[in-house]
């Protein structure tokens, strides 16, 4: 095998700090990268090298964490999985992740997306009770697959920062937590789709999206949650129907 | 409490101008511009039907006019572009499951467009 | 400084913090739980794990096995006692995670699925694909969202603990978002902060993996113990140390060196078995700390590939076919075609040994409670010890579970006669005096040491001497080394000098953890003069029963290294006996 390539990567990193900073400005930062690296490394290398006061969050290094979220050449990306190879000019911008609050440098405020999500009770609320001591509840292979792609979301809320809808009306619960209700509602075990429809089908909920499809095109993890907010449409729209045109087949 | 987080405004006019993939999202929204004025063409012309044969007559003339041919291919395309955009997202929307394996999107997206030939071709030979 | 009053606080917000908080939350609606961490729960490191959950649930499997291989595993350090109780609680708690909506991957008959996995006897591993920590990591949060007396406190890094009559009643923890340092009362604390992987530069672990948790303990008098033992996982990719499930090998992929041989079986793991066969506890499916001591034997013998990498074997996948590996390791397939560009479908995949796991950690009891009155650990950062010197592959996932709703119960327990303060005016004393030591790093002007550079020298101090086979020469020169940064570490500097997520900040306090729990594992290692399991000495290459078949425990001193003492293991049923991984008596 050949030796590792390198090459020398400018790196435009937007910087803000509170108490120093009253709006945003950018850095450029040259870094010696190997051509295997993500920007992650290129990151690590400024913090270790050239500039211990950048601020960003990361941890895992595999894309599972789901704390890198940033945007890089505007594009919203785990910076664990942005490789620099797929930068042939040499030039990356990396801010943080659109439509959050920026609290320092790449760290942005996501509590609004941690109280959507647990708005929508992304719990399973069983159908029936059954105690552990009687075992597990029986799911066939069929069933669990059809959600079994709603629950890899990472919650790294890159489909937020992509979301124009999101962006114009921050009161949207967004393509995450949507999903993830979704993925509660779609499994066999559970019975709690009325408890989670009242959030999900109001104004702020699902009716928000209008199906730009971006969330599902930047998913790092290929959730799909434009497929899973349309979905959502269709049962609250067979919901309506039912509830107004044939009353008799309300529960 | 030192924290004083930055808001990054969004442009609400511009918004879209900013990434590729918005651009197509708005195109594809901005065809329902043409298929309005197409549904509206409509009206007029059931408007024109009920003045009698002579003000239908007229309409239908207008439509044969270069401007009128011009529309009616402008509203085609728009039509047939905003009808593909949709059949291109109905595996995501409407997926089929079965047994264990959902069924290729491919297959979701080719039977809209059978659907659709189908539906076409009978219109135009029970119009002939 | 804002003082929180609160009952527990737990921190740590990874598998075994979540499921602590969510015990104490079942137990008493009333109690007032603070659940604290540096991270988001969901960044937490469980959700790296990838291959599974080990518990008895199938017809063909006993605890009697589990318990064999786990002690046998564990070359006879593990306390039995423990493991009794270990295995025993193990299914309920994997059913109790599948009643929560863990989607474990099934049977054809709904029932759920288990997989082989190393050092194993019977096939006992639940399993999510390959992502079963993620999923039980999100799982157990989500499910903690539906509790309103779980208070979290995402993004808070704790300082010190606040000990006073004798007994633990809080600590005080650093808001990122503030820079502010707040002070937790509570009547019992519960340190889930897993593990230290970091202090090693080929990890699988995550940037988070510090020792924080457990140097808190440590320098709060409590010892540490076991220290010496860290885990190598055999199959880690060679460029950046992400790990390749054991799961990988338990579907059936094969280790190759350069000549294609399958070389376990020169290591008492023979005679070969079919490929795509597995037979469990032999060849592939032997133990980690043998997989990855044959590849330093195949190293020492020239039998491994070169690469820009450093030395490799390979990990042969392509007899799976591309519908099982998608099936059953999507994770994996993805992880190296992104990360190192092959696609195991269709070509063997480089690898080699990386740092993933300690075994050692804060000396707890049966009852997860460590040795100062009202503080309890779980998880990766505590050490019962189920592990004993080698942990077997899916037994820390469960171990998550089953030791953090035993701390929830016993912190419960503790709280009956110890709810009051012993005196606030101490407690305030004390956070002050944790206050004044980070703003001493502030104020500090003549700093020389950069933090960075003394964690390289930390890294490369524990890459040369503490790795897979040690020496007497080189662990001494590592205690040697470690004591010298920790001096010097009196010296950092920091550059950044504000209050608003200073990860400069975070990253000295971080590097203090590591060097402390460093030098517990150099000291420790240096100390036992015999090999067992995941520690293996050059200069002394048998087990040695007679005299160290003892836990070791590390005491803290603030200047000094520490000070060594030994405690008895806990036999019950099983007598030390040989590791037999060889398949010819199968």
């Amino acid at each position: 095998m050949s030796e590792l390539q390198k090459r020398q990567i400018q790196l435009e990193v937007l910087r803000y700090n509170p108490e120093t900073d009253t709006a945003p400005r950018y850095q450029t930062y040259s870094v010696p990268c190997l051509e295997e690296w993500v920007v992650l490394d290129a990151l690590n290398y400024i913090k270790d090298h050239l500039d211990p006061t950048l601020s960003y969050r990361w941890s895992c290094h595999m894309a599972v964490c789901g704390s890198c979220g940033m945007m890089v050449n505007g594009e919203p990306k785990l910076a664990c999985k942005a490789f620099i190879h797929e930068y042939k000019e040499g030039q990356i911008k990396v801010e943080p992740i659109a439509n959050f609050p920026i609290e320092r440098d790449l760290v942005t405020s996501v509590e609004d997306f941690i109280t959507k999500l647990a708005s929508v009770k992304p719990y399973l609320i069983p159908k029936e009770d059954k105690p552990v001591s009687a075992g597990e509840f029986k799911q066939t292979p069929a069933e669990l697959k059809k959600f079994k792609q709603y629950t890899l979301c990472i919650n790294c809320m890159l489909c937020y920062a992509a979301c124009p809808q999101y962006a114009l009306v921050p009161e949207f619960l967004g393509p995450a937590a949507i999903s993830m209700a979704h993925r509660y509602n779609q499994d066999s075990r559970d019975g709690g789709r009325d408890q989670r429809q009242e959030v999900i089908a109001s104004d702020e909920g699902v009716w928000e999206c209008s199906f730009v499809g971006a969330c599902s095109e930047v998913c790092p993890k290929h959730v799909d949650p434009a497929g899973a907010l349309q979905q959502v449409k269709v049962a609250s729209t067979i919901d309506w129907y039912k509830e107004h045109l044939m009353p008799w087949m309300k529960k | 409490m030192n924290s004083k987080p930055y808001v990054r405004e969004v442009s609400k006019t511009t918004w879209f101008l900013s990434h590729p993939r918005y651009k197509r999202y708005m195109a594809r929204e901005v065809t329902c511009i043409f298929i309005f004025a197409y549904t509206f063409l409509l009206i007029v012309a059931l408007a024109r039907l009920s003045q009698g044969e002579e003000a239908f007559n007229a309409f239908v003339q207008a439509l044969r006019s270069p401007l009128g041919v011009l529309f009616n291919v402008a509203a085609l395309i728009a039509a047939v572009y905003h009808s593909m955009s949709w059949f291109d997202v109905t595996p995501q929307a409407m997926p089929i499951q079965m047994g264990e394996e959902f069924v290729a999107g491919n297959i979701i997206v080719n039977a809209h467009y059978g659907a659709w030939a189908v539906v076409s071709l009978i219109i135009l030979f029970w119009g002939m | 400084m804002e003082i929180i009053k609160t009952d527990v606080a737990i921190i740590g917000a990874g598998g075994a913090g979540l499921r602590a908080a969510i015990a104490l939350a079942e137990a008493d609606p009333k109690l007032r739980i603070a659940l604290i961490s540096k991270v988001y729960p969901m960044r937490s490191h469980t959700c790296a794990a990838e291959g599974g959950a080990a518990g008895v649930i199938k017809s063909d499997d006993s605890l009697d096995l589990h318990f064999n291989d786990t002690v046998g595993g564990g070359d006879w350090l593990s306390d039995q006692d423990a493991v009794e109780y270990f295995i025993n609680e193990a299914p309920k708690e994997l059913t109790q995670l599948e009643h929560w909506g863990c989607p474990w991957s099934r049977e054809p008959d709904g029932s759920v699925a288990v997989r082989p996995f190393g050092g194993m006897k019977i096939k006992r591993t639940w399993f999510a694909a390959d992502k079963s920590g993620f999923h039980i990591l999100h799982t157990l949060f989500q499910t903690s969202l539906k509790y309103p007396s779980i208070q979290r406190f995402d993004e808070y890094y704790a300082t010190d603990l606040l000990v006073d009559d004798g007994r633990c009643q809080g600590l005080t923890a650093l808001e990122i978002r503030s820079g502010e340092m707040k002070q937790f009362q509570a009547g019992a604390v519960i340190i889930a902060a897993g593990g230290g992987g970091k202090m090693f530069p080929f990890t699988t672990n995550g940037n988070i993996k510090t020792g924080d948790g457990m140097a808190l303990a440590y320098r709060a008098g409590t010892p540490l113990k076991d220290m010496e033992f860290v885990q190598y996982h055999p199959t880690g990719l060679p460029n950046n140390g992400i790990l390749l499930t054991e799961g990988c090998r338990g579907e059936g992929g094969i280790l190759l060196n350069k000549d294609g041989r399958r070389y376990l079986q020169d290591y008492g793991m023979g005679p070969e078995t079919p490929v795509g066969q597995p037979v469990l506890k032999t060849m592939e499916l032997g133990p980690r700390d043998r997989l990855s001591q044959a590849f330093w034997g195949e190293q020492q013998k020239g039998n491994t590939v070169k690469t820009p990498w450093g030395d490799c074997v390979l990990l042969d996948m392509r007899h799976l076919g591309e519908k099982k590996i998608d099936e059953r390791l999507p994770l994996v397939r993805d992880l190296c075609i992104s990360y190192l560009g092959k696609d195991p479908v269709k070509e063997p995949i480089p690898i080699r040994p990386v740092v993933h796991y300690m075994m050692g950690g804060i000396h707890t009891d049966i009852q997860a409670a460590t040795r100062l009155p009202g503080l309890f650990a779980a998880g990766e950062c505590a050490c019962v010890s189920i592990n004993g010197a080698n942990r077997l592959g899916s037994n820390s996932l469960t171990e998550l579970l089953v030791f953090g709703r035993r701390a929830a119960l016993s912190a419960i327990a503790h709280l009956q006669s110890h709810q009051v303060p012993s005196s606030d005016a101490a407690l305030a004393a004390k956070a002050k005096a944790s206050q004044n030591r980070i703003q001493a790093l502030f104020d500090k002007s003549n700093g020389t040491e950069s933090i960075a550079g003394l964690r390289q020298e930390m890294m490369d101090t524990m890459e040369a001497n503490v790795g897979i086979y040690r020496t007497g020469e080189g662990l001494a020169a590592a205690c040697e080394k470690i004591a010298e940064l920790r001096q010097r570490y009196a010296n950092i500097a920091l550059t950044d000098k504000t209050h608003v997520y200073n990860t400069d900040l975070m990253q000295a306090l971080e590097l203090g953890s590591m060097l402390d729990c460093a030098e517990a594992v150099t000291v420790g290692a240096r100390d036992r003069k015999e090999s067992r399991g995941a520690h293996q000495r050059l200069d002394f290459t048998a087990r040695d029963d007679e005299n160290l078949l003892k836990h070791s425990l590390a005491h803290y001193h603030p200047t000094e290294p520490p000070r060594i003492e030994y405690l008895d293991v806990v036999i019950t049923k099983s007598k030390p006996g040989v590791r037999d991984y060889s398949g010819a008596k199968k």
